[in-house]
């Protein structure tokens, strides 16, 4: 009971410094937005450029050209037992054939006749376990006996991950600026609360008010600004992700897969929303910490 | 109820605010503690009332060692002592009932009883018709009577009143000691820290005099003394 009453006195004085110091608290809450927007967009970028990875990986295979004089069977053999060879698949050159004619479609009359005397190689079709290793098994195969080229989406792999890597290291590191940022807002906000209530917080202490009695307000002050910055920005953020998956669905951009899966999506939006609200927690506690002798 | 054992306070400017002092006051007790000004009496009810802490010494509240409390014990003793103080610390804000409940809704008191107790108290203090005043609508001797009303609103054992008739006049001040009087008499101790010779010779009450940090004289019944009659 006495509980209630206490928290209920709490709120009010809670909802009340918010309103003395509204245009503090928003500029504070707009912080706390602007920062979960940079950190959440990047969130999803990096979420749909990891898929777009996996996609990406899961189709990267190395072409192994052969001499007419290879051994065909030998090197099958070899290569199956390189590390981190997943699966291999011998094209002879009729099949290799078929497939380009399949390709070209309607221009497959091109290939004519060279049913007789075919100039594409036999081939192996190597499929790894994972992108990085592709550099190394392809290396290890070039060295082999009988083996004319290998390809693989030489390089393109690697600056993808390497670009994706850099990004995600500028948008943490620009994220974590606003943060702070707002961290320091949200201080300076309940730094006037503080101030603005000295005489009664000096008063409730020889009242016998307990110190989470004092704290209470002030710490639920900074939670609440955190709240609504983070309420926007994931608002906003969600909005615009549900347009552009809309347009992406219009347009049939079909390579572009977008993240849809609402387990993940949902864990990320919960999350930046939880966020904001331990920075405002987060902000007020040092503030309160700092500014108020209990 | 409250014991000080060989106490002592420095202060890190350097001052000794008071020095080795042992003192009991017990349940009941009505005193005075008298002595020119930096004679040491605020530093006292800042130690009882756990403000500060001694730099020596022991302090017993109700046979308890008052120095071991921690959090919640500080603001349980905190809860049973009424503070008055001179500059009445009144919220300009409120009204003279708000002010008095103000003291019981930081403690958790329900509404319910907020409504009963608060106008009780102030009809105790002769302000029944002064509830819904703002403290700048009222004179010095009724803003005190509310912080009195505050003091004792969370039925506290002990009343501990720095100066309080420091900015009254003298027929105010008396009117006051009366209200002390009869706050006692149901049994709540009551400390007052004060330089006002007439009034405490008036009363003839426990004085006990302080001078450069010491206790100099400790009388039953006692008068203000330092040469002034």
């Amino acid at each position: 009971m006495g509980f209630l009453n206490a928290l209920r006195y709490c709120l009010r004085q809670t909802l009340l410094s918010i309103a003395r110091n509204f245009w503090l608290a928003t500029a504070s809450a707009a912080m706390i937005t602007v920062s979960l927007l940079i950190l959440g967009s990047f969130a999803l970028v990096a979420l749909n450029a990891g898929q777009f990875l996996n996609q990406v990986e899961s189709e990267i295979e190395i072409n192994v050209f052969l001499r007419d004089t290879a051994q065909i069977n030998d090197l099958g053999r070899e290569i199956r037992a390189l590390p981190g060879v997943e699966r291999v698949s011998y094209i002879a050159k009729e099949q290799a054939l078929d497939e380009m004619r399949e390709s070209l479609g309607e221009r497959r009359d091109i290939l004519v006749g060279l049913e007789e005397d075919n100039p594409l190689p036999n081939s192996y079709r190597v499929r790894t376990a994972n992108a990085e290793v592709v550099p190394a098994v392809a290396g290890a195969i070039e060295e082999m006996r009988g083996v004319e080229k290998v390809r693989y989406g030489q390089g393109y792999v690697e600056k993808l991950i390497m670009i994706t890597r850099w990004v995600n290291a500028a948008a943490l590191f620009a994220a974590g600026l606003l943060a702070l940022a707002a961290v320091f807002l949200i201080m300076t906000t309940i730094r006037f609360s503080v101030m603005a209530r000295r005489d009664e917080v000096e008063i409730m202490k020889y009242m016998g008010a307990s110190n989470w009695f004092v704290r209470f307000p002030f710490l639920l002050e900074g939670m609440v600004v955190g709240f609504f910055g983070s309420s926007v920005a994931v608002l906003m953020l969600g909005f615009v992700y549900y347009y552009l998956l809309l347009q992406v669905d219009q347009v049939s951009l079909f390579f572009i897969q977008l993240v849809t899966d609402q387990r993940i999506l949902g864990t990320l939006f919960g999350g930046l929303f939880g966020l904001g609200v331990f920075i405002g927690g987060l902000a007020s506690s040092i503030s309160i910490r700092k500014f108020l002798r209990v | 109820m409250i014991q000080f054992y060989n106490v002592t306070k420095l202060y890190p400017n350097g001052v000794k605010a008071i020095n080795d002092i042992s003192l009991r006051i017990k349940q009941g007790d009505f005193a005075f503690l008298v002595g020119p000004s930096g004679a040491g009496k605020s530093t006292i009810a800042k130690l009882v009332f756990r403000e500060e802490k001694p730099t020596a010494g022991q302090i017993f509240f109700n046979g308890r060692n008052a120095l071991r409390f921690r959090g919640r014990e500080v603001v349980a003793m905190r809860r049973r002592i009424g503070m008055i103080f001179q500059d009445f610390r009144l919220l300009p804000r409120k009204t003279a009932f708000e002010n008095v409940a103000f003291a019981l809704e930081v403690t958790g008191v329900s509404g319910w009883e907020i409504r009963k107790r608060v106008p009780e108290v102030l009809k105790q203090v002769g302000l029944e018709k002064k509830v819904d005043c703002f403290p700048e609508q009222l004179s010095g001797g009724e803003q005190q009577r509310v912080c009195v009303a505050r003091a004792i609103v969370k039925n506290p054992v002990l009343i501990l009143a720095d100066e309080p008739t420091g900015n009254l006049d003298p027929e105010t001040s008396r009117e006051l000691m009366e209200l002390f009087v009869q706050i006692n008499q149901s049994g709540t101790t009551i400390v007052i820290a004060t330089h006002a010779w007439d009034i405490v010779n008036e009363m003839k009450k426990r004085v006990i005099a302080l001078e450069n940090g010491r206790i100099v004289r400790d009388e039953e019944q006692g008068s203000y003394g330092y040469g002034v009659s």
